[in-house]
């Protein structure tokens, strides 16, 4: 008989979360610990969603997603999570970026780059400042009419090389385009520009493994292959989902599923009025992405000066369509170092990302599809000789995930890495008028995306859960008995 | 709660969110944002905060009254005025 992995779950909880990102695991972490009764769903067999790891019995440990994150992530990991998780977030200060306009080293903060802006790109200081304070201004719920390119035009007018600068690692950070709203670029460039760039020490596997001790401490019901088939309705209000062929009752949903997913399959689309089925049909998934995965032999070292994040690319002008393209022309790499994991073996890995089109990978046959990734796998060692020479030598394994990878673990529409573009935000935030009870937490419109923008989303909803569960509680819940008791 | 309890009621959240903020020369009438270092989700914490202690519901389109203390106590006021103070 197959393992029963809802065996001891209730027959109904105040909230189930779907999904298990970092979204979803914030939601039901604050929830669980406002009091509510919470039941965690993840179909894979680990917690984290793409806030993932692998490990080879080399003694490497790959991540997925740690480099980096804005000094946000120190605030909100305090707050909405632990102190010991919070403490172990630390700042990674070689950003470096090299391509045919220039090649800078840089902490990545304000300071930084107004120096570079000033005396490298001749940037007047007023200039500068100006666009620095409208960047801060913006709030997530802000207007969306200003693209980011005609922002940049505004600040500085025929500037590709300032664009690149500005740009390009937020097109890494989260798969913004130019031709996305400002305020997607504006918001998650400030908070990067506050203090600079910061990963987890320890690893995503230490991260994902605190954050589930947090949980357990919540009292969260927390369940691993667990796939959700359905989410029922009744009345146009959510009633219970149907997951391993069990239903469970409960007053609200958060899906931290794939936002059309959980509309159109989840749900169904009878639920919904026509207008907001025809705004997800148009919604756009977001890219996804091709990593390149570089395990150095155990006794190798790369030097720390070769940076801990670099943009790279050969391409001579910045396009958004030149850095999907299957022709490779930009990498980002990820550099590990000994000190990300103190407590394990010492490795030093490379990890090569480049957003990529899902449709350039699908429709290959198995053994195109294995040439094209073993292409891939040898261009990328190519080109890394420059910044690592020798590096086919220093090797001892090298594989690589594609937008079909990130499909399977994942189960995201088309392997989408950063959600879906900027309308699925106002597709996520409606949901729950065209549904009671229904929520989405997850990358939409690229603000609330990226570590450091799945988590706060996972507080915006839960707030939004919050409000909705002690509107409608016909008996007071926890939160509001602990109020009345203090006042 | 009158519109003073109703002010140190939001003082004593900001120490909260922002411990390492001097509040003694808080300006009212000069936006937050102006004197502190606060983003949107701090002001979303003020949110959940309120709610926690008081059940007062905020609407999202109404965040932007939250801009300064002044206007934070004058949107408050109406909401607040029949809570005993804690």
């Amino acid at each position: 008989m197959p393992r029963d992995f809802l065996e001891g779950a209730k027959d109904e909880y105040d909230v189930v979360v779907i999904g298990s990102g970092l979204g979803g695991l914030t939601t039901a972490n604050v929830l669980g610990r406002a009091g509510y009764s919470v039941l965690l769903l993840e179909q894979h067999y680990k917690l984290g969603g793409m806030a993932t790891w692998f490990k080879r019995p080399t003694g490497h440990i790959f991540d997925i997603s740690l480099h980096g994150f804005p000094a946000g992530m120190i605030k909100s990991c305090r707050r909405y999570w632990t102190r010991e998780i919070a403490d172990s977030i630390v700042q990674i200060k070689n950003i470096r970026f090299d391509n045919p306009m220039f090649s800078l080293t840089t902490t990545y903060n304000r300071d930084d780059f107004t120096r570079l802006l000033t005396e490298s790109f001749g940037i007047a200081p007023e200039a500068i400042k100006s666009f620095f304070e409208t960047a801060r201004g913006m709030n997530f719920y802000d207007d969306q009419s200003t693209t980011t390119g005609e922002l940049f035009e505004k600040f500085f007018p025929g500037r590709e090389d300032v664009v690149r600068l500005l740009m390009e690692p937020i097109v890494y950070a989260n798969g913004s385009t130019l031709e996305d709203p400002a305020i997607t670029y504006g918001i998650v460039f400030s908070n990067f520009m506050s203090k600079g760039v910061f990963t987890f020490q320890g690893g995503t596997d230490r991260l994902i493994g605190l954050m589930q001790e947090e949980l357990i401490n919540n009292e969260i019901d927390i369940r691993i292959r667990c796939h959700v088939d359905r989410i029922h309705v009744k009345n146009d209000s959510v009633a219970a989902v149907e997951v391993n062929g069990r239903t469970i009752r409960t007053r609200a949903v958060v899906s931290n599923a794939n936002l059309k997913t959980t509309i159109l399959k989840m749900v169904g689309e009878e639920h919904f009025d026509q207008s907001f089925v025809d705004a997800v049909q148009e919604t756009r998934l977001n890219n996804s992405s091709t990593q390149v995965y570089m395990a150095l032999k155990p006794n190798e070292r790369i030097d720390e000066s070769t940076g801990d994040l670099l943009f790279s690319s050969t391409a001579r002008e910045f396009r958004t369509d030149l850095l999907l393209s299957r022709d490779i022309s930009s990498r980002t790499y990820s550099f590990y170092y000994p000190n990300t994991r103190p407590n394990e073996r010492p490795r030093c890995l490379v990890v090569s990302s480049t957003n990529a089109n899902y449709k350039d990978w699908s429709g290959l046959s198995p053994e195109e599809y294995e040439a094209s990734k073993q292409d891939l796998i040898e261009t990328t060692l190519d080109a890394i000789e420059k910044y690592v020479p020798n590096m086919r030598e220093r090797v001892s394994h090298v594989e690589a995930s594609t937008p079909i990878t990130f499909e399977h673990y994942t189960k995201h529409v088309a392997g989408a890495s950063f959600g879906t573009k900027f309308e699925g935000l106002a597709v996520s935030r409606d949901l729950p008028e065209q549904v009671a009870g229904l929520y989405h937490a997850g990358s939409v419109g690229i603000i609330m995306s990226g570590w450091l923008g799945a988590i706060n989303y996972g507080v915006i909803v839960a707030n939004a859960v919050d409000g909705m569960l002690m509107k409608s509680a016909e008996l007071p819940n926890p939160i509001a008995k602990e109020s009345i008791s203090n006042s | 709660m009158t519109p003073a309890e109703i002010r140190n009621e939001i003082l004593d959240i900001l120490e909260d969110i922002a411990p390492d903020e001097d509040l003694s020369g808080l300006k009212d009438e000069v936006a937050f944002r102006d004197q502190l270092e606060l983003d949107s989700m701090d002001f979303l914490d003020i949110v959940m905060e309120l709610r926690k202690r008081h059940r007062v519901q905020i609407p999202e389109e109404s965040y932007g009254e939250l801009a300064s203390m002044q206007s934070t106590v004058t949107y408050l006021e109406p909401l607040m005025k029949d809570l005993q103070k804690a």
